[in-house]
């Protein structure tokens, strides 16, 4: 177990004159689950690969339990990843799959099918032993790539994208099972994965990156309440944030009515913020129409449609259960709850509650 | 299901019986005129020459021309000389090809070095150099080390012709295995040899193996160098098949007994590997 570090690490494709990583800065607690999350192309599998020593440095350092390992083997980084696709050895049965690494640090026989016993008894895979990766299910397979990473006892695990291949039910079974368990192992852990709920719902932390560089690491719940800027305020939650421009001066107005925020950033407002759960449907003064009405069972999401600013624009509101409107209606909105300002730059300036 | 519907080919949707046994029967046209020069020279060498020659089947069939090739005329080559001269030859330099050709395409496919392209058209390029304008050098060279007459010599030129077809076909079969199973072992902590034996061979064995096939084939066939630059003793088959026309008068039967006996290894050989070599070939795109 080790703390990680990634100290302006750099990393340039050849024949690129963009970095796919930018002198990124991340501390990594020793046992924290981190998970790095981004559309593609944000870099989040390359700076994994980087930890990894797959992929290597063009500047800045990596650092696993305050050792610089940026000139280290990936073999001598005492870390294990999960790939995407598993990447078991199709000719090796499950449990030499397991203990493949083992057999190569040399670690006798007996105490390798002893580790393997244990962790494929943790993952209940003891019936598969024997078995090979192409006679297994997903979720099967999953779990021996897991296994393979566990047996090894390492420092850090890497995980890209490992339940992106399952099913939507399996996904989400697994993702509570890999929690616990890297709580009960207390091992740390990078996770990489594109998708914002998987990010949510997994990390100690979260770091969203975006074109090679980092947004903002801070806990879901600041990630939602707190955005740094109107990236992350659009990556985070779903469905995602609502977006308006607003007027640099003056008391800011939607659809033609002033909703009580008065702050213009010292004349550099531009964009104005707030969630599904700000909008409320029914009451208020802002006139709209609904475009269309999703049932979840639990929740309503309705799609709306507002006059602002001489344009049509669309607008999510998480109604209240039972909601009876219908696509067509014409309904009142009102804001309530939390309502973000951002700049020019896009950055987020304040945070108003209504 | 009932049994008629169970035989023949499974029709797809709206496909007719007819175009079906059509297409069948030209297929089986296509094959007969490509299995014509083959099943008229196994024919052909069950008869007796007078048959053979005047293309006629009056006095039955025989293995007789069979035994005659296999026992030689003193001072010919003989079919133990020529067959052992060719297991020799074919294994040895198979054997260093492959040994040679592994390293070398997992450079170029595995970890690409600097000017892998550059590399991997220089060895095409060696086959670009028609066979009969390498002879004569090839021949001076010979004379001066003294290896006119000894299978050395062919070894080494087999090695050179199949060495470029071999590292071009690997590098495909090693381009196949995935990339992450060969990221999974450097984590797992492999050793470059251990990479190799544990989890890129056996991946690429099919590959491999139709490799190995294809530069057995190539090297039990070739003519050209073995008739130039070997004479009687350290010949290989296909010289031992062209000694049955000018010894022996009368040959057509007996030329193409020694024919079959020629090809007989190298069928064998391909059918054993057959399930393998399809695999392998169908694996990578090899033309």
């Amino acid at each position: 177990m080790a703390s990680v570090q990634y100290d302006a690490a750099t990393r340039l494709y050849p024949g690129t004159s963009k970095a796919a990583v930018d002198e990124l800065n991340l501390s990594i607690t020793d046992g924290e689950l981190l998970v790095l999350v981004g559309p593609s192309g944000s870099g989040k599998s390359t700076a994994l690969r980087m930890l990894a020593g797959l992929e290597p440095l063009d500047a800045g350092h990596v650092l696993i339990g305050g050792k610089d390992v940026s000139a280290v083997r990936p073999r001598d980084r005492d870390i294990a990843m999960v790939f995407q696709n598993y990447a078991l050895y199709p000719q090796l049965n499950v449990a030499a799959n397991m203990g493949f690494a083992l057999k190569q640090q040399g670690v006798r026989k007996e105490e390798r099918l002893r580790r393997v016993r244990e962790v494929a008894k943790l993952l209940d895979l003891e019936p598969y032993l024997d078995r090979k990766p192409r006679n297994l299910s997903g979720g099967q397979r999953q779990r021996v790539a897991m296994g393979r990473a566990i047996v090894r006892q390492p420092q850090v695990f890497l995980m890209d994208e490992p339940l992106s291949n399952l099913d939507a039910k399996l996904r989400v079974q697994t993702r509570t099972e890999l929690v616990e368990l890297q709580k009960r192992l207390a091992v740390t852990t990078v996770y990489v994965t594109h998708d914002q709920v998987e990010a949510m719902t997994m990390g100690h932390r979260v770091a969203v990156l975006r074109e090679g560089g980092l947004q903002q690491c801070d806990t879901p719940s600041t990630l939602y309440h707190a955005p740094a800027n109107l990236f992350v305020a659009g990556f985070i939650g779903s469905p995602a944030m609502n977006i308006l421009p607003v007027a640099r001066t003056g008391p800011v107005e939607i659809a033609g009515v002033r909703i009580g925020v008065d702050d213009d950033l010292g004349g550099e407002r531009t964009i104005i913020g707030f969630r599904p759960e700000a909008v409320v449907v029914g009451s208020g003064s802002i006139s709209a129409r609904i475009r269309v009405v999703e049932d979840l069972g639990s929740e309503v999401f309705v799609h709306l449609l507002i006059d602002h600013l001489g344009e049509e624009r669309r607008l999510v509101a998480r109604a209240e259960v039972p909601f009876d409107g219908l696509s067509g209606d014409n309904v009142q909105l009102g804001l309530r709850g939390a309502v973000h300002l951002f700049d020019e730059a896009e950055m987020r300036r304040t945070t108003v509650t209504l | 299901m009932t049994d008629h519907e169970r035989r023949g080919t499974k029709l797809g949707v709206g496909e007719s019986r007819a175009g079906a046994i059509g297409l069948g029967v030209a297929a089986w046209a296509v094959a007969m005129l490509w299995i014509f020069p083959i099943a008229w020279t196994v024919f052909t060498s069950f008869k007796t020459e007078q048959d053979a020659s005047s293309q006629t089947l009056h006095h039955g069939l025989s293995f007789h021309r069979y035994s005659d090739v296999s026992h030689s005329t003193v001072g010919t080559l003989a079919l133990r000389t020529a067959f052992t001269n060719s297991l020799v030859v074919v294994l040895v330099s198979t054997v260093v090809v492959m040994l040679l050709a592994l390293p070398a395409a997992y450079a170029l496919a595995i970890r690409p070095v600097a000017k892998w392209r550059d590399v991997l058209f220089f060895f095409i390029s060696v086959k670009f150099l028609p066979v009969v304008a390498s002879i004569f050098p090839i021949y001076v060279y010979a004379e001066k080390w003294n290896l006119i007459g000894t299978r050395q010599i062919l070894v080494i030129l087999y090695i050179a012709i199949n060495l470029p077809l071999a590292i071009w076909m690997m590098r495909s079969f090693f381009m196949e295995v995935p990339r992450e199973l060969i990221e999974a072992s450097e984590i797992d902590g492999t050793s470059l040899f251990n990479q190799l034996r544990s989890v890129i061979i056996p991946i690429a064995a099919p590959g491999i193996a139709a490799t190995a096939l294809l530069c057995v084939i190539f090297a039990w066939n070739e003519y050209f160098y073995a008739i130039q630059l070997n004479f009687a003793g350290a010949s290989t088959m296909p010289q031992w098949v062209i000694g049955n026309v000018s010894t022996r008068g009368n040959f057509l039967a007996k030329l193409s007994a020694a024919s079959i006996i020629a090809c007989l290894p190298v069928v064998l050989a391909g059918w054993a590997a057959q399930k393998r070599m399809i695999r392998g070939l169908s694996m990578g795109a090899i033309k």
